[in-house]
């Protein structure tokens, strides 16, 4: 009875809960339809293209659809001692494939990545192999070159058996599979990834801190100043964005190279003498010069709006209570402004951190960061696969600083706008 | 303890914005200690500027302000003491309420101990006890007015000062919040300056009131003389309702004079005029006025209803009197059996001495 009772019902005696299902569907749809076109637009250019990096990045199926058999011979094998007869077999029935159909040079180039001298043994093999009788191929195989009787030959082509890798992502931090199957740094005159990640965590950090300390006194002022001067200052905090990027660069080559004007202006006033000019661009300066001059309208904006919404009579409430203007400041306008704070930095840190032509343009050798690194693995050596691991591993950590913030900040607590 | 009468000073005070225009002509104003002082004025009348001239967040462009005998120009206002409860309230929103009672103790460096049993005492006051730990986002607009005039009062100042601190609340919750405000003056003893432009708010509340119009002190006395005794048409208009009649002075002796209007003649109270012949305006209270008067009074006119709105507690009655039809008379809901039906013609009575006779308009 009372779960009868229980039970709204509407006036035409249907559910209360279907009854508004009923008549919120058509809402649904529509506005289910109105954000359509922006969610295909999301998924075709940006959820698939990261999907498919991330399985660009750890594909690794090359050599395994070349072997199709030896991989499925070698399924049994242990890889303590030398492979049966019958992995021998399936390679060299493999090997004659790829060998009729001149495709063996690229199995040659792969291997010798993983085991160096592989190159020439397989080479050898490819000249023999036509003579190669049927039966006891272990046997002929190993008569071709002594090294087939070495196990870590084969033990290299076991290891590229998985059709997927995470190799491209040790190469990312300077470390790779060693012939055990160990993870081990490289060399060290070798390691030049881990300094870019680095050298690229630095320079987001500094060039965040620079535009933090000069963007709070702007964004303080155009909160605060009679609204035909702000509008004024606002123009002058956006002509930036719209001018192109590569002019503001451009503009800051010619100011900061060696025979440029701030270099003039030094010598000028005597600064510096003329033939003992600094070097300002094509190294770090370069970098954080420019950069945080592009990036700053980033930090004024969401500065601005929230110090704008801060009342003035805060100030003259905490004055008229006895604060210097010194404390009223840091206990009552700074910790207002810190949601600004937070999403100026977060903005300006994530946006440098993958920054690309500014550095590409000023940064030099010292001042290159990973994204340049990125663009040339994409448009130099063409691996790809390592372009689109070091592209992930940016997400990743891109990831991981906002899920910091988010426990130290809050990210309800940004405000951009 | 003799109350000093000279407590907060005003001294010759001019103030301009764009140096064309002043906002504050030639202020003097005495405020006693203790006293309850209200600014009450149109907007634009340059009585907030008087305000944040005491509390130093303007400087006077000319004279003085004294505070107890001190000139007070040259003092930062976190050093002049002055609490001030502010138009917005202007709690700082990311303190609790125990916080923002606190801050003004805070900044004066006093102990841990004094400062929970100020803050406790204070919010007493302002009766919020157990409220301490909430943020001022979570309480009403009420709660947030009564810890401003808390964190206000909390650091013991001589003087408190009241920007409209009424002005966002609803009706009900703002006269109750008047009464709330005047016990608490009352029982602490501190000097209010208060500012609004709210004439009933001012009434309820204040000591003594200051008119402003245009800069000046119009009228500064207690709310009944300035309700009963306008020394101007600006204050008799501004306080309360009015009923005025435009005219010349015809015969003027013995404190009582003749007004010729453009149809018929009153006797009015000469207040400021003075000869035969001046520009007047005759203003009335609509509650002097009665209809049918039992007693004898000098001044009886004969009007035509035209407007009746029922008032609940009184009835409202315009009429055409004299030439004027805005003639406002209110008439207690008790008073039975008056013939006040539109279109009506009645007899209606005043003395001549509620008849002010003030200045043209």
């Amino acid at each position: 009875m009372s779960s009868e009772t229980q039970k709204i019902l509407s006036t035409d005696g249907i559910p209360l809960e279907e009854s508004l299902k009923q008549a919120e569907k058509k809402n649904k749809i529509k506005a289910f339809l109105l954000v359509t076109p922006l969610l295909l637009f999301l998924i075709i250019t940006y959820i698939i293209p990261i999907a498919d990096m991330f399985s660009r990045s750890i594909d690794d199926k090359m050599v395994t659809n070349m072997l199709p058999k030896t991989y499925k011979a070698m399924e049994q094998w242990d890889g303590k001692e030398l492979p049966p007869e019958e992995v021998f077999e399936a390679f060299y029935l493999d090997y004659k494939i790829l060998v009729e159909n001149k495709t063996a040079g690229r199995l040659q180039t792969q291997l010798n990545y993983e085991k160096n001298g592989f190159k020439s043994v397989l080479k050898k093999l490819a000249r023999k192999q036509k003579k190669f009788e049927e039966g006891n191929y272990k046997e002929q195989i190993m008569k071709v070159h002594k090294r087939w009787r070495n196990v870590d030959y084969w033990r290299a082509i076991k290891r590229r058996a998985p059709a997927y890798t995470y190799s491209k992502y040790l190469k990312g931090v300077d470390m790779y599979s060693n012939e055990q199957g160990k993870i081990v740094q490289v060399s060290e005159n070798r390691r030049i990834h881990r300094i870019l990640w680095s050298r690229t965590l630095e320079v987001a950090f500094f060039v965040t801190l620079f535009c933090f300390l000069m963007a709070y006194p702007i964004a303080h002022l155009l909160a605060t100043l009679p609204m035909k001067y702000s509008n004024l200052l606002m123009i002058c905090v956006l002509l930036p964005f719209w001018t192109s990027l590569l002019v503001r660069t451009a503009s800051w080559m010619i100011l900061l190279q060696q025979q440029g004007l701030v270099n003039d202006f030094f010598v000028w006033i005597g600064l510096v003498t003329d033939d003992n000019r600094p070097e300002m661009m094509y190294n770090k300066t370069g970098t954080y010069v420019a950069m945080t001059q592009i990036l700053l309208p980033f930090m004024v904006l969401p500065l601005y709006s929230v110090m704008k919404t801060i009342s003035p009579s805060l100030m003259r409430a905490g004055k008229s209570l006895g604060a210097t203007p010194g404390v009223a400041f840091f206990k009552i306008y700074f910790p207002l402004t810190i949601p600004g704070i937070g999403a100026g930095c977060l903005l300006v840190f994530i946006l440098a951190i993958g920054y690309y032509i500014t550095p590409a343009l000023v940064g030099g050798a010292s001042g290159t960061l990973i994204s340049n690194q990125i663009a040339y693995h994409m448009k130099s050596t063409l691996d790809w696969s390592f372009a689109s691991a070091m592209g992930l591993m940016l997400l990743t950590g891109v990831l991981v600083i906002y899920w910091i913030y988010n426990k130290l900040v809050g990210v309800d607590n940004i405000k951009l706008g | 303890m003799s109350k000093k009468e000279d407590f907060v000073k005003f001294d010759k005070v001019d103030k301009s914005y764009d140096g064309k225009v002043l906002v504050v002509k030639d202020l003097n104003l005495d405020i006693e200690e203790g006293e309850f002082v209200t600014m009450l004025g149109p907007s634009g009348s340059g009585k907030t500027t008087c305000l944040m001239m005491l509390a130093g967040f303007e400087t006077p462009t000319n004279g003085e302000i004294y505070l107890d005998k001190n000139p007070i120009s040259n003092i930062p206002p976190h050093k002049r003491g002055i609490g001030m409860v502010f138009q917005n309230y202007a709690l700082f929103p990311h303190m609790t309420v125990f916080e923002n009672l606190a801050f003004p103790l805070r900044v004066r460096k006093i102990s841990k101990e004094d400062i929970d049993k100020k803050v406790e005492k204070a919010l007493s006051m302002v009766s919020l006890s157990g409220f301490g730990n909430r943020m001022p986002g979570q309480l009403s607009g009420g709660q947030q007015q009564r810890v401003a005039v808390g964190r206000a009062l909390v650091f013991d100042p001589s003087v408190v000062l009241m920007d409209e601190p009424l002005g966002a609340l609803d009706k009900n919750l703002r006269e109750s919040m008047q009464y709330e405000i005047k016990h608490i003056h009352e029982s602490i003893g501190v000097t209010v300056v208060y500012v609004t432009h709210d004439q009933g708010e001012a009434l309820t509340m204040s000591n003594r009131i200051a008119v402003f119009n245009d800069g000046k002190v119009q009228q500064l006395s207690s709310p009944d003389k300035l309700y009963e005794e306008p020394v101007n048409s600006f204050v008799a208009e501004f306080i309360g309702e009015n009923n005025t009649f435009a005219g010349e002075i015809s015969d003027i002796s013995n404190g009582s004079c003749k007004v010729k209007l453009d149809k018929g003649e009153i006797i009015a109270n000469p207040i400021s005029v003075k000869s035969v012949g001046e520009k007047t305006t005759v203003s009335i209270r609509p509650e002097r006025a009665l209809i049918n008067p039992k007693d004898k009074m000098d001044n009886n006119q004969k009007g035509k209803i035209e407007e009746v709105i029922y008032h609940g507690d009184h009835t409202r009655v315009r009429l055409n009197l004299l030439g004027n039809s805005e003639f406002i008379l209110k008439v207690p809901n008790s008073s039975q059996n008056l013939d006040i039906k539109l279109g009506n013609e009645i007899n209606i009575g005043w003395n001549s001495h509620d008849a002010r006779a003030l200045d043209p308009k």
